[in-house]
């Protein structure tokens, strides 16, 4: 019984397989209609994924540069080292002097001989201070207090941006959820047609399997199958398009990051994701195929 | 184990092809069906199968009213019975080998042992080497006995043949009623239409005759 039943499926799984073979054409063009279509919301997404991994990873320390006035002098960059020794709120911060900052703008953006051109460094001493996580209120305040220290020119939140990324990457999850359901629709559509073609050019052998004893579920399941495998083949498109991207975008990255001196690269979809994806593009194509078996079979009576 | 209880059958067209007919088929009898062309011999047999609908009267098999069977149940009912059509009905995108394993398919069946089944099936026909040829291959009687292998080879109760000898010449029309007989013999009810005479000279079966919508025996 066991066997008959895997049998009877695995036969149509071949025969499925067969038939996708024998219009290859055909079959690749809507596969790859399907997979672009869902690439569009995979793509957003994974980029989503990225700036908000990046913004956690900033959040998580927030980080203030403080600009020591120019005219301090070694005595007033040790008050600065014990005050902020003595703060709570501060994790650690790291003392830039202008000798050092001058040193890595050179290294990093090229231009060698900043110095000497203008004849004197106009780099400021520069604190960079991570602070505990919290409200930005707090932070705020701490911003201004540190502010008002007489050796200080400037305190700089470098974390502002982080709240308008974080706006925008909400706003673009809206933006991509209503994608994602337009794309789906699409995809049920286009496995819709495809499977009541197919219904129409079967007509007979519908009609004939009917005539001898086949079961409506034994009339759907091939259709079903060849729903479910272009789904399945249309999402491991997507998500090729979205590996190839990644991998583009992050070799052209190489060359930015190395002028900012980090290794920050995008990430791929995670395994879970990727898995998420293709069970529901499958899924996608089962729908659609299922639709159009519904609406259309039954038409199909034998005389 | 086929009766038919005041059937009555008009068409949408407003035709009678039935008209208040009687019939009691036993379990393992064989039956001649004959009657001028358009009597209704085809509409009789379509019935009983439940791809026509009486338009009154009651149709059992078994015992059981098929009216009243759930359309799931339909299929089974359908499994039971071995139906060669006058028209065929054979899929011509198809080998002689798949039109075969169709109902075998059907019925799923485990694949080891379909292919012998094909195999004995095509052989009984005696279209053993047309194995791998397409319809549109065969001539008019292959076609008509392929139809014929398709109809036994899951072993029905019931075997229906609608004009099986139409297009064979003597020989292979004898040779296809004693495949009928030997089916008979080992307990399948079957009922045979035919116009045939030569088919109902010698025949100790019994023999249905439609006239005017009616079955006289
Ligand atoms: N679907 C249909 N709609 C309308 N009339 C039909 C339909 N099917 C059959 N008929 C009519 O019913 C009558 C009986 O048809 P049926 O096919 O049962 O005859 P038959 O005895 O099998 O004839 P033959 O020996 O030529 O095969 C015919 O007059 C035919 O025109
Ligand atoms: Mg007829």
């Amino acid at each position: 019984m066991m066997r008959a039943w895997l049998s009877q499926h695995g036969y149509v799984l071949l025969f499925t397989l067969k038939q996708l073979i024998a219009k290859p054409v055909t079959n690749i063009c809507s596969i790859l209609v399907m997979g672009i279509a869902l690439s569009l919301p995979v793509g957003a997404y994974t980029l989503i994924e990225n700036l908000h991994a990046l913004s956690g990873q900033v959040a998580d320390m927030p980080q203030m540069s403080l600009f020591v006035k120019t005219d301090a002098n070694s005595q007033d960059i040790a008050n600065i080292k014990q005050k902020l020794e003595s703060d709570e709120q501060i994790i650690d911060f790291q003392y830039i002097p202008k000798e050092t900052a001058l040193q890595q703008l050179q290294q990093s953006s090229g231009l060698a001989n900043i110095a000497h051109h203008l004849g004197h460094n106009p780099l400021p001493d520069a604190f960079v201070v991570h602070t505990q996580k919290n409200t930005a209120q707090v932070l705020e305040q701490l911003r201004t207090d540190m502010q008002n220290w007489p050796e200080i020119e400037f305190v700089q939140f470098d974390s502002d941006w982080i709240e308008r990324l974080n706006a925008i990457l909400d706003l673009s999850r809206a933006v991509m959820f209503m994608l994602s359901i337009l794309l789906s629709i699409a995809i049920i559509a286009i496995m819709f047609n495809t499977i009541r073609l197919q219904i129409l050019t079967k007509r007979d052998e519908i009609e004939i399997s009917k005539l001898i004893g086949a079961t409506d579920s034994f009339i759907q399941r091939p259709f079903l199958y060849f729903g479910t495998i272009q789904g399945l083949a249309g999402g491991f498109v997507a998500w090729s398009i979205m590996i190839i991207s990644v991998n583009t975008m992050n070799h052209k990255l190489i060359d930015l990051t190395q002028l900012y001196n980090s290794d920050f690269q995008l990430h791929y979809l995670s395994l879970a994701d990727s898995i998420s994806l293709l069970f529901f593009s499958a899924w996608l194509g089962w729908l659609g195929a299922r639709i159009s078996v519904a609406s259309h079979l039954w038409q199909i009576e034998a005389k | 184990m086929i009766t038919f209880k005041n059937v009555s059958k008009r068409y949408p067209d407003g035709f009678v092809a039935l008209n208040n007919a009687n019939l009691d088929i036993a379990t393992g009898e064989m039956v001649f069906l004959t009657g001028h062309s358009g009597a209704g011999k085809s509409t009789l047999l379509k019935l009983i199968a439940t791809i026509e609908h009486p338009s009154s009267g009651i149709i059992a098999i078994n015992g059981q009213n098929i009216a009243q069977l759930k359309p799931a149940a339909i299929p089974y009912l359908r499994r039971k019975i071995g139906f060669i059509f006058q028209d065929h009905k054979l899929l011509f995108d198809r080998s002689a080998f798949d039109n075969v394993l169709l109902p075998l398919q059907i019925s799923g069946f485990d694949s080891q042992s379909m292919a012998a089944r094909v195999r004995a099936a095509l052989d009984k026909v005696g279209l053993l080497k047309k194995e791998k040829s397409m319809p549109v291959a065969l001539s008019g009687g292959e076609r008509q006995r392929l139809c014929i292998a398709r109809a036994i080879v899951h072993r029905p109760m019931i075997l229906i043949a609608d004009e099986p000898t139409g297009n064979l010449d003597v020989e292979y029309a004898r040779d296809i009623m004693t495949l009928f007989n030997s089916f008979n013999q080992v307990g399948v009810t079957v009922l045979i239409s035919t116009h045939d005479a030569s088919l109902l000279e010698d025949t100790q079966h019994r023999i249905l005759t439609l006239k005017q919508g009616k079955l006289a025996a």
